[in-house]
């Protein structure tokens, strides 16, 4: 059992999780994931680590409630405990002093880039955030991250906040304005890495994506999380989360993301009644 | 002792075991035998020839002593039966159940010679042994010898894993036992289906061997949350029975389409994660219709059966060679025909056919026999031109499994051949590491339960031996 030891709700319909896992809280590193399961009857899903303090032996964990998991978790609270954590999974990303680095983020994506953007800092890049959401009131962690990035650049779709667009406007602005870019961190949603890669491709600036299919296990032993890498069948759990996204086939992870649909939409249906009472 | 009087019944054939009617039992999960009633127990009993030197003993990867056994069923002893069993084998309800019995102690019965006699029901009766003790709560913790002081870490918690766990703290050693899934047991819990073997069944075993001590760590997937050069320095010896996990595909055109699983993932779905409960429990599956499988092992039998019990209409057993060389139990064979499931043997997939990403249908190959091949079975040649294709929404690719390359990758020192698989000695089951031993299929490759656990049980004996020099 792994207890829940704070509960955020970072806005509307995103949870943030800080867990006691001492032994995962020591190995983690930037880039990494967990699967958790809830309870006995639950399914085991992958979320990606949003911070970790070995100091204080917790990880932390963010998702956004679509589903019946999710919003089963989005139920708990502090003090509550979460059946099993197993982790950390997958490989870290590869820190180095690239130089000059743009770390996009969208939606929960941005809880992600945080770690990401702190190692990156940390190894000597001059590191330029670009965080985007549908509304300002989804955006989150501005601050924290204004305290990491060298810049740090905003985009709303509604234009409640920042430029009103998406981050690939801002993205290509700033590559337009000509300073050299080095590399490319993009997380989020995955129809906003495949439009930040397709933005990039042009300039040719190398550009790494964290992929979220579908998993079970999370250690390699059932293909469930397979992606096309290059033209080849590579596993998300083993073989990423991280890859180069100008070589992911892009239309073959959207459809697989939808594999379960119908399921998914019976099983939330069912928690909604069980909860209706 | 009346041993001298003692005749042995004059029956040819084994007594059957009663089992679920076929109609009903392809649409539910529960185990298709019954296993046998004391009374029937007792007549196979009486079948043994009790045999001085038995051959039965030598079939054995576990060295159980088989005629010992029989004689306590036959003499309504159940309990002292199963406790006899226990001696050699840490889990004779799981082996009574998968064992290839045929290809073992069975196999080489005495009874069996004689022309027209079938062997001695070896298997159903270390079964029904094992399943009277667990029902009749005579399950007994074994004194333990005073402790060691000595660690052990033994990494997966499958036959091998479990076995190996099981002697070591019979030793009188520590016992941690890791576990990267939640649920101990490995390939017992995860790959074999609940009509083949109970969950229930596997968790009492499991239960066993901790009520003797053995901690079981789950969620700790090793090589990630600890290296190898991390557990040395923590305990005195390893073992390594980490399993061949890693699922191989066809490699042909379209086979990430949605509705193309690997076997290792729509059973982990089915029986690890219990999607046939879907939507009770949260893991979904998909149940298709017309539902092909590519392989011809027990894994390829068990992904049939289950998708049949999911519901499909149809099912067929896709095989690239004859049904003589498939490698799976005649059993499974003749169990997966009488449920129906459809052979298209000497046929290979060439292209999953798809649609709005999800599968249509399947293109295959017929194939023809030709020279035997390294493995001794007749190579399968494609025949040019002799395409076919047919409708599906579900395909399922069994055709085995490769080590799973973790621990080898975070543990340089560590030799392992060009498969994957671990190397290790031919007198000792040690690696080229001090103190590390490894066993099961990671070591031999995709295999048997029983196989492992003999694997599992020599590398106890080594480490025990080992630490005693320590």
């Amino acid at each position: 059992m792994y207890e829940i030891v704070r509960r955020e709700v970072l806005a509307e319909d995103s949870d943030l999780f800080e867990i006691y896992a001492p032994e995962i809280a020591k190995k983690a590193k930037a880039g990494q994931f967990v699967i958790i399961r809830i309870n006995e009857t639950g399914e085991r899903i992958p979320l990606t680590l949003a911070d970790f303090d070995a100091k204080k032996g917790t990880i932390t964990l963010v998702a956004l409630r679509v589903g019946k998991t999710t919003h089963l978790l989005g139920t708990l609270k502090a003090g509550d405990e979460i059946l099993d954590v197993v982790g950390p999974l997958g490989n870290p990303t590869e820190i180095d002093n690239y130089g000059r680095v743009i770390c996009v983020g969208g939606g929960l994506g941005i809880a992600t880039i945080i770690t990401i953007c702190k190692a990156l800092k940390d190894a000597g890049n001059y590191v330029i955030g670009i965080i985007g959401a549908r509304t300002k009131d989804l955006l989150i962690y501005e601050d924290k991250l204004r305290g990491i990035c060298n810049e740090l650049h905003i985009s709303t779709d509604d234009g409640s906040y920042g430029h009103h667009g998406f981050v690939t406007d801002v993205l290509k602005k700033l590559l337009d304005e000509g300073d050299t870019i080095d590399i490319i961190w993009a997380i989020g949603p995955a129809i906003m890495m495949k439009f930040v890669c397709k933005t990039t491709e042009s300039y040719k600036i190398k550009t790494i994506v964290s992929l979220n299919p579908i998993m079970v296990d999370g250690t390699g032993m059932c293909g469930a999380c397979r992606v096309e890498v290059d033209g080849k069948t590579k596993f998300t759990c083993v073989h990423g989360p991280e890859f180069d996204g100008h070589k992911v086939n892009w239309d073959l992870l959207l459809s697989r993301q939808q594999m379960y649909l119908n399921s998914e939409k019976l099983s939330f249906n069912k928690f909604k009644e069980k909860i209706r009472g | 002792m009346n041993m001298e009087k003692r005749k042995p019944s004059k029956r040819k054939l084994k007594v059957e075991m009663q089992q679920q009617e076929i109609e009903v039992r392809i649409r539910n999960f529960n185990e298709v035998p019954f296993g046998y009633s004391e009374e029937q127990a007792i007549e196979e009993a009486k079948r043994c020839l009790q045999c001085k030197k038995p051959k039965c003993v030598e079939g054995c990867p576990v060295d159980v002593d088989i005629p010992a056994f029989i004689k306590l069923i036959e003499d309504g002893k159940f309990d002292k039966a199963a406790k006899k069993i226990k001696e050699k084998n840490s889990l004779p309800a799981i082996c009574g159940r998968v064992c290839p019995q045929e290809d073992q102690c069975e196999k080489v019965c005495i009874l069996g010679r004689k022309k027209e006699f079938e062997p001695v029901a070896i298997g159903r009766l270390e079964r029904f042994a094992a399943d009277w003790e667990a029902e009749h709560g005579t399950v007994k913790v074994p004194n333990t010898p005073p402790p060691t002081g000595k660690k052990v870490a033994v990494v997966g918690s499958g036959p091998a894993g479990l076995t190996c766990a099981f002697d070591l703290v019979k030793m009188g050693h520590q016992i941690t036992l890791f576990e990267s899934l939640h649920k101990a047991g490995g390939v017992l819990v995860y790959g074999i289906p609940e009509f083949r073997l109970p969950k229930k069944i596997v968790q009492r075993e499991v239960d066993y061997i901790r009520s003797l001590g053995v901690n079981l760590r789950v969620n700790s997937l090793i090589g990630k949350l600890y290296t190898i050069d991390e557990l040395k320095g923590k305990y005195d010896a390893i073992f390594l029975g980490t399993g061949a996990g890693l699922p191989m595909f066809l490699g042909i055109p379209g086979e990430n389409y949605n509705g193309v699983y690997s076997a290792n993932e729509f059973l982990t779905r089915s029986n690890l994660m219990k999607a046939y409960l879907f939507p009770e429990w949260d893991t979904p599956i998909k149940r298709g219709k017309k539902v092909a499988v590519v392989g011809g092992g027990n894994v390829a039998m068990d992904s049939a059966r289950t998708a049949l019990r999911l519901g499909a209409d149809e099912v067929y057993l896709v095989y690239r060679r004859s049904e003589k060389e498939m490698p799976a139990r005649i059993e499974e064979i003749e169990r997966a025909k009488e449920e129906g499931i459809k052979f298209m043997i000497l046929s290979n997939p060439v292209e999953v056919i798809g649609e709005n990403g999800w599968v249509k249908a399947l293109k295959c190959i017929k194939m023809e026999l030709g020279e035997p091949d390294e493995s001794g079975r007749r190579r399968p040649i494609p025949i040019p031109g002799s395409e076919f294709m047919f409708d599906i929404d579900l395909f399922i690719v069994a055709i085995g499994t490769r080590p799973n390359p973790l621990i080898s990758q975070t543990t340089p020192a560590l030799k392992t051949t060009k498969w994957g698989t671990i190397v290790v000695q031919e007198d000792v089951p040690k690696t080229s590491l001090d103190g590390v031993y490894a066993g099961g299929d990671i070591v031999t490759g995709a295999a048997t339960v029983i196989l492992a656990m003999g694997a599992g049980k020599e590398a106890a004996k080594a480490i025990d031996e080992y630490l005693k020099k320590k």
